[in-house]
């Protein structure tokens, strides 16, 4: 076991290093620089703009450069602003949008385990039909769609339009963010519950005569659950990537919305902080997820010899 | 109302009790609630990325700088320098030279005195290549600005020197007579030395930022919201009634039309004001546009062919109806261009507005029989008789692309010529005009300062902005003779003499000029709209709220 994570941690930094440097040379293969805009600089201003964030160095330099400071956890300063240094626009954005994030994915997982589970054993009836159109609609209506609606209708005293602060400030956004994932979930959920229902060891446990209930704990949702687990990763990377519009859209001071902002900046240290940072953190989620398996199915053995 | 609303006035009554206490006693807090007079603005689309004014460039970091800090004179709602730190200035003869003396209250929040050497320090920064500041050619009329910028001329060679604590001895390379204008602009702010040099990032924090103006910083949350109170170290501070302004950070237009419309916001400009509701937010009254100094224009690359032909340019220029173009697509009060130089731009010679003192070189309606003859002559100069494939380029946006099409249409139908589009990613549309890698683009253009200079001389021959590549003797003659005088009258003729050379030659279309939009309840008075297309709420108050 041991073994099976440290291998896997070398892997990941791996990993790491691989899209830090892609990222890093792909970044550059885009036209445009940090300092175009309408009023072109003069010359020299150029020359001492570029000197200051080391750019005019050959890129090889460059990339030994940043790899260094990189090791030493330290991602540079954002080329846009003075202010804050890349550290810390993800020291003081990252906590706001992991709470949002987590609100969203204990909302989705929660309700769409339960819609899921309902759903199924309604197969066909009233519930199950309403809980699908509301899966459809999840899947189907956009986050920038939804949330101006959310806006509208339930925006008010009580429900900030926008900001951060209470938890009150939370709720509009982390159920706008949770619509696309939670139809996911309840969808998933429906047909893997569905399927084990069907299968030969549920008809026994329901032939000996356990209660209806225990039947679902012990048997059916414990089987049912698994590809519910397996999608937490990318689920994660879909809240994460929706954080960019419902930031933007309330306000909210995360980092998700710098993702999308020092790209159409050229700010190269936020591009290559929020990104590296992001990376590690899926890789993490990830690897979280396949250790999950094995607490849940004592069928998979997370490092045996069949897994290496 | 809203908890919003209870924190506040909770806030402000700490506030005022501590101030009260710090009077030494008076009335009681209760009765001071009501009277406290705090504007929440929305003027922040992002987070201000740089409070020091001397690397500052946005507008969201200008906006708090202009209300934070004072630069030598303010700007009055006609463009003209008033008093600021500075209550008088005399400039030499030959206009080379001025002295600012300093008032003797100004004072910066910490209680220092404002000195002669807080702006020989801000200015010698913003030049000195290690700062490397954007906006250091703000200060290349110094003499040796530009030479110290460039690492060819010693910092004490700079044309800017206490030469006491309250006088200011400023040199320029030759007579600028707007300079005068510049020093209300927050790039030319000072910057107190003591503070600055214990601690290089005293802006970054409104825990140790100290300005001069009459507001101060008291609080700034990172992508959340800054706030800006009274100050009491202001030299004027009997002029200013707001206690408090409250700037949240507002990263969504239509989020910020909803806060309006439910009243947590008393006044905001585009911020609050989606482009897609302009049209009918100004048709209902809610919103309000005011002309400002920007033109809206599409460029040429007179490099390429069929480009490179004056009548085919300005065949394409007259086959335009602009009236159409600001009244059914741009549809923010914009008006149809006449000429380059925008409306709101004065005449100095004539103190009249520039647009008044020239002759409309372009009709409201598209001229096309004129187009028409125009392009088949510039043909048969050229000696093709058909059009090469023509794209005009753009950066993505919706305003940019709907007059775009809208051009395309007029010039099918003026000129029979198909063109295609071609939208971009901003940086890399920036990067394709600047390289001359098109064959036309758009572009708007904003005054760095309130004189048609400003305008005119972008398109001297190697001029950095000068992405047409266009290049006229005449034209570069006629703005070298008018930089080199003081005298407004020639000043103002020779660059009238070179507008017209300019639209007779055409390496650009000018499309409309800018309005500026904004809402604003009608409870905020006193608020001024700058000519530099900023707004200053030193002076505003509410009233019956």
């Amino acid at each position: 076991m041991s073994r099976y994570i440290g291998k896997r941690l070398v892997l990941m930094l791996v990993t790491l290093w691989v899209i830090s440097t892609l990222t890093f040379v792909l970044m550059h293969s885009i036209p445009g620089d940090p300092f175009s805009s309408e009023k072109k600089l003069p010359k020299q201003t150029l020359e001492n703009l570029k000197a200051k964030y080391h750019l005019d160095e050959p890129l090889p330099v460059q990339y030994v450069l940043y790899m260094k400071n990189l090791v030493m956890f330290d991602l540079g300063v954002s080329i846009k602003s003075e202010t804050r240094t890349v550290n810390e626009y993800i020291s003081d954005g990252f906590p706001v949008s992991a709470e949002l994030g987590a609100y969203s994915m204990i909302l989705a997982l929660v309700l769409g385990i339960g819609m899921g589970v309902l759903a199924a054993f309604r197969q066909n009836k009233l519930a199950d039909y309403n809980v699908m159109v509301l899966a459809v609609l999840g899947l189907s209506v956009p986050s920038f769609v939804i949330a101006p609606f959310f806006q509208k209708w339930f925006g008010g005293d009580w429900l900030p339009l926008m900001g951060w602060g209470d938890f009150k400030h939370a709720i509009l956004p982390a159920v706008a963010l949770s619509f696309l994932p939670l139809a996911l979930v309840t969808r998933l959920m429906r047909s893997s519950m569905l399927e084990v229902m069907g299968q030969d060891y549920i008809r026994t446990a329901r032939s000996k005569g356990l209660p209806p209930w225990r039947v679902i704990t012990r048997h059916t949702l414990r089987n049912a659950i698994m590809p519910v687990v397996t999608i937490i990763g990318p689920l994660a990377v879909g809240i994460l990537t929706g954080s960019f519009v419902i930031e933007h859209i309330f306000s909210i001071p995360g980092i998700g919305k710098y993702f999308v902002d020092s790209v159409l900046n050229r700010d190269y240290s936020l591009i290559m902080g929020i990104t590296i940072f992001y990376s590690a953190l899926l890789i993490l989620v990830n690897f979280l997820v396949d250790l999950a398996y094995g607490l849940i199915d004592p069928r998979i053995k997370v490092g045996g010899k069949e897994a290496n | 109302m809203s908890k919003h609303l209870t924190k506040m006035v909770a806030l402000l009554a700490i506030l005022s009790m501590t101030f009260l206490a710090a009077c030494g006693g008076g009335s009681d807090a209760g009765g001071t609630e009501e009277a406290k007079q705090v504007l929440n603005a929305g003027y922040a689309p992002s987070e201000p990325p740089d409070l020091n004014p001397n690397t500052a460039t946005d507008s969201t970091s200008g906006f708090v700088l202009r209300h934070t800090m004072e630069g030598l004179t303010r700007m009055s709602e006609d463009g003209q320098p008033i008093p600021g730190v500075a209550d008088k200035w005399e400039p030499n003869e030959d206009g080379t030279k001025i002295t600012f003396h300093l008032r003797d209250d100004a004072k910066w929040s910490n209680g220092d005195p404002v000195k002669a050497e807080d702006f020989e320090y801000a200015w010698k920064r913003v030049l000195d290549p290690e700062t490397a500041a954007d906006y250091a050619y703000q200060l290349f009329y110094l003499k040796n600005g530009e030479k110290y910028n460039a690492g060819k001329a010693d910092k004490d060679e700079v044309g800017v020197k206490a030469v006491d604590d309250k006088t200011l001895e400023v040199e320029l390379e030759k007579p600028t007579p707007y300079f005068m204008s510049l020093t209300s602009f927050y790039t030319l702010f000072p910057v107190n030395k003591s503070v600055a040099e214990e601690n290089k990032d005293w802006a970054a924090d409104a825990k140790t930022f100290v300005g001069n103006g009459p507001f101060k910083l008291k609080e700034w949350k990172h992508d959340e919201k800054l706030t800006l109170v009274k100050n009491e170290n202001y030299w004027n501070k009997g002029k200013v009634k707001l206690d408090q302004i409250n700037l949240p950070i507002i990263t969504d237009a239509k989020t910020g039309y909803q806060q309006y419309k439910s009243g947590e916001l008393d006044v905001g400009d585009s911020t609050i004001l989606p482009t897609e509701l302009v049209a009918s937010a100004l048709e209902k009254g809610e919103a309000k546009s005011d002309k400002i100094p920007a033109s809206y224009f599409y460029m040429f690359n007179t490099k390429e062919k069929p480009f490179n032909n004056a009548k085919i340019r300005k065949a394409f220029a007259l086959a335009i109806d602009r009236k159409s173009i600001v009244e059914n697509v741009s549809q923010g009060g914009q008006g149809p261009a006449t000429g380059f130089v925008p409306w709101q731009m004065p005449d100095h010679a004539e103190e009249k507005p520039w647009v008044e003192t020239r002759e409309d070189y372009l009709q409201p309606t598209a001229q096309a029989d004129e187009a028409k003859k125009l392009l088949e002559e510039g043909m048969k100069e050229e000696g093709i008789d058909k059009l090469p494939e023509i794209a005009i380029s753009y950066n993505t946006d919706e305003g940019h692309k709907k007059i775009a099409e809208a051009i395309q249409q007029m010039w099918k139908k003026n000129l029979d010529v198909d063109v295609k589009l071609n939208n971009m990613e901003w940086k890399v549309y920036l990067d394709k005009t600047k390289s001359g890698d098109y064959q036309i683009g758009r572009l708007g253009w904003l005054p760095d300062y309130i004189d048609p200079m400003t305008f005119m001389d972008m398109w001297v021959t190697g001029g950095g902005n000068n992405d047409t590549k266009w290049s006229n003797k005449k034209y570069d003659k006629l703005i070298k003779e008018a930089k080199s005088t003081d005298d407004q009258k020639v000043r103002m003729e020779k660059m009238h003499e070179a507008e017209e050379l300019l639209m007779e030659e055409m390496p650009i279309m000018p499309i409309y000029f800018y309005t500026q939009n904004y809402m604003q309840q009608d409870y905020v008075k006193g608020v001024k709209r700058l000519p530099d297309t900023s707004t200053d709420f030193s002076e505003a108050y509410l009233t019956g709220k």
